[in-house]
């Protein structure tokens, strides 16, 4: 009985199975590599410092990868809600619940601007998001004029700072714990949400999944929203840790993170993906740089590795995929 | 005097510029099987998605049990009774039986989420009494894409009795079937009437059409062209009627 339950287990979940097998591979390479780095805490504590900030973003990603579309504007909307963030907190003396409801809110309406685009004017995804990333990054040049805000005085030490980003019993990051959470209940929402199921189908099927009556624009809306979202708390928690805003904050996310959606194992044809996968790659993707330094590489090898390890991941699941075919 | 289950009223519908349907009126009753029938391109999946709700009319009036309504959602017209089995088969292929049984009416709790065991239960049903599937290599978690066409049918067809609707829309049926799934199909559209139920077909195929069907339907570029009681024509005056269309683009109706 047991075996059958492990062999259906083994069947339904196989990229879920590939994707930890290759993070086993990587961290026990890094382990025999660099054990005076990897057998120490700090290296695990910077991981999960560093992390959280694309990995809340790649598990948000993931829906709208899993629709077979995508988003390239995240990394300004990033920019632009912690642009706001910082301007109400420094101007409101430090109040917290203004600055996060007015960030997210623009966050959320940034990604409805995405939403509305490719479902009501009909935009693919890939073109629409390109004008939204030079928009809001544009709109963030022309506000801040190139300068930026420290929020030191009115977040350190702050209740919220704690929650944020200090330190559970003075080891743990809590964005790490925050992460943790999230990917816990997003990966709830994708598997046995009606908005996660229905997800599913419409990047299955668009057409079938309108025949059967499922609101397609709504569902590629809310997809659309949500990553707004959830950018706009990744530009928060950076806050929170850097203290800090400056006017590129966001740049540099988008490859890392989806790269994270692909390396986990979700398909970029819509319909297949997992949560699960993507935190995986999170972890993958999150640990090439210091691990590559460690072993005594130099970091000119960063981005190759980084490539060689996309492309093998991304054929292997084509691969799969087309066996299953 | 038949019991009326869906009436049509001056039913008009464009996409841009393009006139597929023009001027439409046709009735159901209660208990009886018509098919539509036609060419390529004659408006027919049209007319099928105007009724199902998945396009809206521009304009004409729609009445379901003697009552006007508008559907205007594939939600309303389920709602209202009105289930479709798609050509296009509407099921997702990587998705699992049970959740295609039950997409877009997912059986949830009051946030939203899925009641996976109960709809895993209903499938398991649906799959064993609806359908008779007895293979044991499928499974209610079994994807679509392992299935052939004839038990992608019987999931749809499943589906469509165990929401017990009064009207089934059946767009090609039998396309892509062997003739012993056809033949299935075929009996399932007779079973329906003894449950007093309605079905609208689509097929390309005059024979199955005939053998399946109370009353025929000829439409041709949006326009309804002739209607025929099975009892005032033959099989071959009705194949006859559809060559001179395909040839004149016309139905001589005193013949």
């Amino acid at each position: 009985m047991s075996n059958l339950l492990n062999s259906y287990f083994v069947k339904t979940h196989k990229l879920e199975i590939s994707i930890t097998i290759i993070a086993i591979v990587l961290f026990l390479i890094y382990f025999l590599g660099a054990p005076h780095v990897f057998t120490r805490f700090p290296i695990y504590r910077a991981f999960m410092q560093s992390m959280p900030f694309f990995g809340i973003i790649a598990i948000s990603a993931t829906f709208v990868v899993t629709l077979g579309e995508i988003d390239l504007s995240f990394p300004s909307i990033v920019g632009i809600t912690s642009l706001i963030f910082g301007i109400i907190m420094t101007s409101t003396d430090g109040n917290f619940f203004i600055a996060f409801i007015l960030a997210t809110s623009l966050g959320m309406f940034a990604g409805l601007v995405n939403g509305l685009l490719v479902t009501k004017i009909g935009i693919p995804s890939i073109v629409a998001t390109i004008g939204t990333l030079f928009f809001w990054r544009g709109l963030v040049n022309v506000i801040s004029q190139g300068s930026g805000i420290a929020i030191v005085d009115v977040a350190d030490g702050t209740w919220h700072h704690m929650i944020f980003v200090e330190k559970l019993f003075g080891k743990i990051p809590m964005q790490f714990i925050w992460f943790i959470v999230l990917t816990g209940l997003m990966q709830w929402v994708y598997r046995y949400h009606k908005f996660g199921n229905h997800i599913h189908f419409v990047g299955d099927n668009k057409a079938s999944a309108q025949m059967m009556g499922i609101n397609v624009d709504n569902v590629k809306i809310i997809a659309f929203v949500q990553l707004g979202f959830f950018s706009a708390l990744a530009g928060i928690f950076t806050m929170y840790e850097m203290l800090y805003f400056w006017p590129t904050q966001g740049e540099g996310l988008m490859l890392t993170t989806l790269a994270a959606v692909f390396v986990g194992g979700t398909s970029v044809f819509g319909g297949k993906g997992t949560i699960f996968g993507t935190f995986i790659g999170v972890l993958i993707i999150g640990s090439l740089e210091s691990g590559i330094v460690a072993l005594g590489l130099s970091g000119f090898y960063v981005k190759f590795i980084n490539g060689l390890m996309i492309t093998v991941a991304v054929t292997v699941y084509a691969l799969i995929q087309r066996r299953k075919n | 005097m038949a019991e009326e289950l869906l009436k049509l009223q001056n039913i008009y519908k464009n996409f841009g510029n393009v006139k597929v349907l023009k001027d439409v009126n046709i009735k159901i009753n209660k208990g009886e099987v018509v098919a539509l029938i036609g060419d390529n391109g004659a408006g027919k999946s049209t007319l099928i998605k105007v009724i199902t709700g998945v396009h809206s009319p521009n304009s004409g009036k729609v009445f379901f049990k003697e009552k006007e309504v508008q559907i205007k959602s594939v939600a309303q017209s389920r709602k209202m009774g009105i289930e479709a089995v798609y050509q296009e088969r509407a099921l997702c292929d990587q998705q699992e039986l049970f959740r295609n049984i039950f997409a877009g009416r997912e059986i949830t709790n009051s946030f939203g989420f899925l009641d996976i065991k109960k709809q895993r239960k209903e499938a398991e049903k649906i799959l064993r009494d609806y359908i008779g599937f007895t293979s044991k290599a499928i499974t209610v978690d079994s994807p679509v894409m392992g299935l052939s066409g004839g038990e992608k049918q019987g999931v749809a067809f499943g589906r469509s009795l165990y929401f017990n609707s009064d009207l089934i829309v059946l767009d090609e049926p039998t396309m892509g079937l062997s003739i012993q799934e056809t033949e299935k199909v075929l009996n399932f559209v007779k079973g329906l009437k003894n449950e007093n139920k309605s079905a609208i077909f689509i097929d390309h195929n005059i024979i199955h059409v005939y053998g399946a069907a109370d009353r025929f339907i000829i439409l041709d570029r949006g326009e309804v062209v002739g209607e025929f009681n099975k009892e005032d024509i033959s099989r071959e005056e009705l194949v006859k009627k559809m060559i001179q269309l395909h040839e004149s683009g016309k139905i001589k109706v005193e013949d």
